[in-house]
């Protein structure tokens, strides 16, 4: 069993965690995951590391509430338990080496592109950050971005804060502008990093990718997270647990992910009502 | 003593009927009563030269537990059993005995071999149902070692080790213990309660069992050194489903077999409700002829397919999986495509409507017929495309059950741990790796095999690391 030490609400649904796990988070670094189970008989879902803290043992997690497990999850309040918590799976993002860099999040990705932004300041790499988000209520992590970042673009599609529009309008905007980086780093939902390697393809800038397959043991084992990556006129199978989360963003099939990610939406929709309803009755 | 029972047929298993099996996840067979088992010893002839020991990976003195069965000693049974195996209950279940002990039974020459297994299954059961002998925990040696994965070889290895005295800790990578056993086998043919029994067993004899630890990831080979452990042995499993590379294999449907029965079995998808979603019901096809095939065909079967299909490249006689399990399953209705392979997998594809729901899901699998040609460097006859025989078969499921790869995690995190070709840990005969006080054994080191086999090999690492650290 492994104790939530720190719970902290970002927005309506997106819920920040420290739990206690003392061997992760001694060795988690940027770029890598854990999988947890909430309870007994509980399904394994793999999240993003948002930081850790060595002096406590506690691993961050920051994760959206989106179907019957991140639900069950949100309920559980500091001092609570949750049955497993394993990691830390997963090849850390490379950052060795870079000067000059943009990070682009959306939404929750925004959670775990942070540790990269923190790590990239720390090693003293320019850092330009674009983060986007559905509207002015759900931006998340602002101050944290600041505090890390050279500079900071906070984009909403309804326009309601800081500027209009998708993070590939600043992203194309400084590229023609003649602006270079080593390197594009961008994480959040599969259509935004579709549009990000795009965008920056004809600048011929490396862009790297976060995926988040659907996936169960996490350890090479089950192969539900394979991705398919066009290398050099090949088409190769890749498990994202093993060989990613990370990968060269001009590689992935991007429509095969997203259609993929979507093999169980009807269950997801199923099981969150599920246990929302299981709530409504508790409460009553 | 009674005569000898000369009968030319075993008793028959009892088992479920064929169309109830076939919609639920009990066990398919029931075992023996104690009259059956008694009769079934008295087919022993108790030969001198004990051929069925050569057969037995782990040498159980069969011909002495069956005689103490014609006694009716069944806990003395047991007990000679498990100074050989620590997992009768399992092996009597799933080793593929009609290749071992079984093969070798005089009994089989001009008539049905002994049946060795049902008699280890019904002993085994027998002790976990009457037995109250509390397990002796042995006086502590003061040495530490640390068994990585929790599967057959890794639990054999602790047994093993904790019975000499060792202070000794599985690390598992999973949330349960039981590796293979439990998320791989499906309920129907090795109940998880009997893998969790074994397991109580050994935390019995004080072996400390941690889940959620990653060896290669959470704590490395060299970091258990640190901490103090003396020898480290590696029962990490097969690894990285394989899958046949052919067009279409990414589509909504395609599982490994790995990662549809692990949905199945340890996350439970086959209860009403379950946590973890799995597809159910359809069409489904199985490519591949192992045990794992099997167990993924039954499975699909028991989960409400209409129809299940065993798609395999050569013929029934080259079929690997376990005799009962082929027979089981023909039983059960399942369709046995021989001498056909897969070429591709085909999707929906909705060219007027991208957001249709149906989009990228299975529709089919193009197959083309196969002749087998000469035979390869195993002597297996090379299956060979018959030309222009392309069919298809209309499934909703596909399921790829044709072997892994091991899995890199541990030899990329262990300097010196050297492996083959295709990535297995290299071992000696006392499954010692090419790091001093590091054994390794079962399907990291051989690629897919049996239970029994990587027990073997977790015996054999047992008594060496017992060797090593007594000298050291």
């Amino acid at each position: 069993m492994y104790k939530i030490i720190k719970k902290r609400v970002l927005n309506s649904a997106v819920i920040e965690l420290h739990i206690e796990a003392p061997l992760v988070a001694k060795k988690a670094k940027p770029g890598q995951f854990i999988i947890l189970r909430v309870d007994a008989d509980g399904e394994r879902i793999p999240l993003t590391v948002a930081g850790t803290d060595a002096s406590n043992g506690t691993v961050k997690i920051i994760y959206q509430i989106v179907g019957g497990t991140t639900k069950k999850l949100s309920v559980k309040e500091e001092g609570d338990y949750i049955e497993d918590f394993v990691g830390p799976l997963g090849v850390a993002t490379h950052l060795e080496g870079l000067k000059k860099v943009c990070v682009v999040g959306g939404g929750v990705g925004c959670a775990i592109a942070m540790p990269i932004v923190e790590a990239l300041h720390k090693m003293g790499v320019e850092t330009t950050s674009i983060v986007g988000f559905r509207n002015k209520d759900i931006v998340i992590l602002e101050e944290e971005f600041k505090a890390n970042s050279d500079r900071l673009i906070v984009m909403t599609d309804d326009g309601s804060y800081g500027r209009h529009g998708n993070v590939t309008v600043p992203l194309k905007e400084m590229l023609e502008a003649g602006e270079k980086f080593d390197m594009i780093i961008t994480i959040g939902p599969l259509i935004m990093m579709k549009f990000v390697v795009a965008t920056a393809k004809p600048f011929e800038i490396p862009v790297t990718v976060s995926m988040n397959p659907v996936m169960i043991d996490g350890t090479g084992m089950c192969g539900g997270c394979r991705l398919t990556l066009n290398r050099n006129g090949e088409k190769i199978t890749k498990f994202a647990c093993v060989y990613g989360p990370d990968f060269n963003g001009y590689e992935i099939d991007f429509d095969e992910a997203m259609s993929r990610g979507r093999m169980y939406a009807d269950f997801e929709r199923h099981a969150y009502e599920e246990s929302c309803n299981l709530f409504k009755k508790e409460a009553k | 003593m009674a005569k000898a029972n000369m009968s030319p047929n075993r008793n028959p298993m009892p088992s479920q009927e064929a169309e109830v099996r076939a919609h639920n996840f009990d066990e398919v067979a029931l075992g023996y009563s104690e009259e059956t088992a008694i009769d079934e010893a008295m087919r022993c002839l108790n030969c001198k030269n004990m051929p069925c020991v050569e057969g037995c990976p782990v040498k159980i003195r069969i011909p002495e537990f069956i005689g103490k069965i014609k006694e009716g000693d069944f806990e003395g049974a047991y007990q000679v059993i498990s100074k050989s195996s620590s997992l009768p209950a399992v092996c009597g279940r799933v080793c593929p005995q009609e290749t071992q002990c079984e093969s070798k039974c005089v009994r089989g020459i001009k008539g049905e071999s002994v049946g060795i297994g049902r008699l280890e299954r019904f002993v085994a059961d027998w002790h976990n149902t009457f037995s109250t002998e509390a397990p002796v925990k042995p006086e502590s040696n003061g040495h530490r070692v640390a068994v990585v994965g929790s599967g057959p070889s890794g639990l054999t290895c602790a047994g093993d080790l904790a019975k000499k005295g060792y202070k000794v800790t599985v690390f598992e990578a999973l949330h349960t213990a039981g590796g293979v056993l439990v998320y791989g086998i499906p309920e129907f043919r090795l109940p998880k309660k009997i893998v969790a029994k074994e397991v109580e067993g050994l935390k019995a004899l004080d072996v400390d069992i941690q889940t959620n630890v990653v060896i290669g990831k959470t704590l490395t080979v060299d970091e258990l050194f640190e901490m103090g452990y003396e020898a480290v042995f590696i029962g990490s499993g097969a690894g990285l489903p394989n899958f046949m590379g052919i067009p279409g294999e990414s589509y909504k449907g395609v599982y490994s077999a790995n990662e549809f029965l692990t949905r199945s079995n340890l996350m439970k998808a086959y209860l009403e409700n379950p946590n973890t979603p799995i597809m159910k019901g359809g069409r489904v096809a199985v490519v591949g002829g192992g045990n794992v095939a099997m167990d993924a065909a039954r499975t699909a079967l028991r989960l409400g397919a209409e129809k299940v299909y065993v798609v395999y490249r050569r013929s029934m006689e080259e079929l690997p999986a376990r005799k009962e399990e082929v027979e089981h399953a023909i039983e059960e209705g399942i369709d046995f495509r021989l001498l056909n392979n897969p070429v591709e997998i085909l999707g929906y594809n909705n060219p007027d409507d991208a957001r249709d729901p149906k989009n990228g899901f299975v529709t089919g699998m193009k197959c083309i017929r196969m002749e087998l040609g000469e035979p390869d460097e195993k002597g297996r006859r090379r299956p060979v495309p018959v030309e222009g025989s392309e069919f298809l078969l209309e499934v909703d499921t596909v399921i790829i059950s044709i072997g892994t790869s091991p899995n890199p995690l541990i030899k990329d995190t262990t300097e010196g741990l050297e492996v083959n070709r295709r990535g297995g840990i290299i071992v000696n005969e006392d499954a010692l790796t090419s790091r001093t006080g590091v054994y390794a054994g079962g399907d990291a080191v051989t690629g897919a095999a049996t239970v029994i086999s990587a027990m073997g090999a977790g015996k054999t690492a047992a008594a060496a690391i017992d060797n090593y650290l007594s000298n050291k």
